[in-house]
């Protein structure tokens, strides 16, 4: 057996984290690996292209309805999927209840107690939107994922997202050896976004991986709880997801720390490529009415 | 051998010197200012107070749960207080701080008893909301005498965002308007357990005296109505006050909140004057009620019998001619048996020195007791004190006591070593330390498991232990027999 791969996949919400990662995964499944995917989104919904179902049974309702985590075993929260993919779903409480980022720390425990790992040649955490807890940076932290995957498009608070991730890997990285494996840009067609991903990356100390074009296929599939994969295995979007599970698999060790760069930075980036204007100091915080008022005494 | 005044001085001003030695240099910076010398005439001790502990150093204080459900609520004896968290706050604070009180136990009265939500890893993760509402329905069930439900949030409590405030509405209103008091004392909250007793003093006000109507309406007052304030009964403490109130021709309509009950806070704005022991933990709740209701407060102190004379007169003040006289009564009817205390028991404690270390009020009130037999406090500290209490240290300290706010474990260690008092006076953490270096010890929070010691009765108790402790053969025996 070969040395087990943990990876994660982290990025803004909404930004198509789940659906990136399951198609790779089951790309990466197609070349024979062995895959487990935890799912730390208390929605729960990192799993459901690559098993056909929405939201199953959770680590953490299965507990909280057995009276503890211990009580589980981990056939009852397994599931296998596509190609022989197994699924995990942390869950989690109810929006505005709780605390989501101990029930991600409880459940990846459960996991590696009850040896989930063995015999896998891939782990990949699939994290919600963004690092705003301690339990949301669990993936990350000492013997987790070594190389974090950041889902990404050329939409400006993807970019923030982007930084603020590789701000989180950056505190870990020296104390836990956690890596940055590259950015994946998830095109949304915006001006200059490859070129834009690429400037992004290399101030990261990174690599724009894989630019993944959008394709119309990827909604058809989902509509059908499939990945493209196994949805239509011959589309050119299929073969996109192949190429950067290939380039993945052949990604290992290569993950860098990354250089996080600041707010002004990031705008100073955003004005290059001529996505944003710089701002006129002079109007910052006045109303239209007072804009108004000084163009007429100007006039 | 004794020291001049300007020795003792130059002495503890060297010892301070020599304790803040051993700490890094910003450490040092920062112990400087809660260790003094204090210097007669001044109105302050002059150190720093009520700041955070430094990390590393072994601080006696406690948390802010400690101060709502150890101190503050804990003791009021008709109501089921819910350790709200993980188990082991409410475990290691079982039994109270033997805050005696009238009752059966498990029937009408819960203070020994421990109750908590023993929260699980599911209940940090999906909130313990819920799991409070069934304890409560519980509660209602098992001890349907209970006169009203306190939530003593522990730590998590606070973190994973529950929403006790909106469980207490909902299940007071189920209840019939039964009295339900959220308190959000999490742990992590202020430096110690002072801001406890604040946000527990808050607590009353705004879930007792703001939530309910007149509840008593057959009460009826009298002009001699008092409240005993911030007394919790320790070994029988606010009986041993109580009486003498009632002896002078007062009323006490209220304890709190040792022997206290819910029906004594809501009566208590009906008081015509409170009366406060311990200052820092209730000063907040008797500057609401002066404010709100035009009741004034007044401070005493009923350690020893000179202490109590002035405090008796001084409450006597408030009132006409007959309770005026009636403290007169009261101190000329126990002075005899004070003196024969003091005939007893100075003779045998006469000039022997004293280092206190505690919480609350007794760093300064208990010198008063001690001067009463001979003894002389050479070395005093608050754990949780703030500046106001230092100001009114003042009135009770000699020129060049040795004052220590928050006294870390090895600056108490070293100051007992160079000072050599003949009885060290704090808590239970501090005895064993000191009785191994051959230094005799009082608990002073516990009264080492005696008591009371408040009022004329009390005293007779203290004076007999201290003796008991100082004049020990036992301190014969303790010398190490090749050394001599």
């Amino acid at each position: 057996m070969a040395d087990l791969r943990q990876i994660a996949f982290y990025g803004k919400g909404g930004i198509g984290k789940s659906t990136t990662s399951q198609n790779t995964l089951a790309a990466l499944a197609d070349l024979g690996q062995k895959i487990l995917i935890v799912g730390c989104d208390p929605k729960a919904d990192s799993t459901r292209l690559i098993l056909h179902a929405k939201a199953q049974d959770t680590i953490l309702s299965l507990a909280a309805d057995a009276g503890s985590v211990e009580d589980l075993e981990l056939e009852d929260v397994m599931k296998v999927g596509y190609k022989g993919i197994r699924c995990v779903e942390s869950g989690g409480p109810e929006p505005g209840v709780g605390c989501a980022g101990r029930g991600v720390i409880t459940s990846i425990n459960f996991l590696e107690e009850e040896g989930a790992y063995d015999d896998m040649d891939y782990v990949s955490y699939d994290v919600l939107g963004d690092v705003v807890c301690g339990g949301f940076a669990m993936p990350i932290r000492e013997n987790k994922a070594q190389e974090i995957y950041i889902v990404m498009s050329g939409e400006m608070m993807a970019m923030y997202a982007a930084n603020n991730i590789s701000k989180g890997i950056l505190k870990y990285a020296n104390s836990g050896g956690v890596r940055l494996g590259g950015l994946v840009c998830n095109e949304r067609q915006t001006d200059k976004e490859l070129e834009l991903a690429e400037s992004l990356a290399s101030k990261l100390n990174t690599k724009l991986i894989h630019f993944v074009p959008r394709d119309n296929v990827v909604q058809h599939a989902e509509l059908r709880r499939m990945t493209v994969l196994e949805y239509a295995p011959d589309s050119k979007q299929a073969d996109e997801y192949r190429q950067l599970a290939t380039k993945i698999h052949a990604n290992a060790g290569n993950g860098t720390i990354p250089t996080p760069i600041t707010m002004d930075e990031l705008e100073d980036l955003l004005m290059e490529h001529g996505i944003m204007k710089r701002v006129d100091e002079s109007i910052v915080g006045k109303t239209a009415a007072e804009l108004a008022a000084e163009a007429a005494m100007a006039a | 051998m004794s020291l001049t005044v300007e020795q003792v001085k130059a002495r503890n001003q060297e010892l301070i010197k020599e304790v803040l030695e051993v700490y890094p240099e910003k450490t040092a910076k920062r112990r400087a200012k809660h260790l003094n010398v204090y210097e007669e005439g001044k109105t302050d001790c002059n150190v720093k107070s009520n700041i955070k502990s430094i990390p590393g150093v072994m601080t006696i204080r406690g948390c802010a749960y400690a101060g709502s459900k150890g101190v503050v609520w804990g003791p009021i004896k008709d109501m089921i207080h819910i350790s709200h968290g993980p188990v082991g706050c409410g475990q290691y604070s079982w039994a109270a701080r033997r805050n005696y009180y009238i009752g059966t136990t498990g029937i009408d009265t819960f203070v020994t008893m421990q109750f908590t939500s023993d929260f699980q890893e599911k209940d940090i993760v999906f909130g313990g909301d819920k799991k409070l509402e069934k304890i409560m329905d519980e509660i209602q069930d098992l001890f349907p005498l209970n006169k009203g439900i306190t939530v003593q949030s522990e730590c998590p409590i606070g973190l994973i965002g529950d929403d006790i405030e909106a469980v207490s509405k909902k299940k007071s209103k189920e209840y019939g308007g039964k009295t339900i008091v959220p308190v959000r004392c999490e742990g992590f909250r202020g430096v110690s357990q002072s801001l406890g007793h604040h946000i527990a003093n808050d607590a009353v006000r705004d879930w007792v005296f703001d939530k309910s109507d007149d509840k008593h309406p057959e009460f009826v007052g009298s002009p001699y109505d008092v409240a005993i304030i911030g007394d919790y009964n320790i070994g029988g403490d606010a009986w041993a006050s109580r009486i003498l109130l009632e002896e002078m021709g007062l009323r006490v309509i209220a304890q709190w909140s040792g022997d206290g009950s819910i029906a004594e806070l809501e009566n208590t704005p009906k008081a015509k004057l409170n009366v406060l022991h311990c200052y820092r933990s209730m000063n907040y709740i008797s500057r609401h009620m002066e404010e709100k209701y035009g009741i004034p407060w007044v401070e005493y102190n009923f350690f020893g019998p000179s202490k109590i004379e002035a405090s008796l007169r001084e409450i006597a003040s408030h009132f006409d001619d007959k309770i005026k006289e009636g403290a007169e009564k009261v101190i000329a009817k126990y002075k005899p048996m004070m003196q024969a205390v003091i005939d007893k028991y100075k003779p045998r404690l006469e000039g022997k020195t004293v280092m206190l270390f505690v919480g609350g009020l007794r760093p300064r009130h208990v010198i008063g007791a001690y001067e009463d037999l001979g003894m002389v406090v050479v070395g005093t500290g608050y754990e949780f004190g703030h500046n106001d209490d230092y100001q009114r240290t003042t009135h009770y300290v000699k020129d060049g006591t040795l004052i220590y706010d928050d006294v870390t474990g090895y600056e108490f260690e070293k100051f007992v070593e160079k000072v050599q008092p003949d009885l060290v006076g704090s808590g239970i953490k501090e005895k064993y330390v000191f009785q191994k270096m051959g230094v005799p010890f009082r608990q002073m929070h516990s009264w080492d498991y005696s008591g009371p010691y408040h009022g004329y009765d009390g005293f007779a108790i203290f004076a007999r232990d201290m003796d008991m402790a100082i004049n020990n053969p036992i301190w014969g025996l303790t010398k190490t027999p090749w050394a001599a």
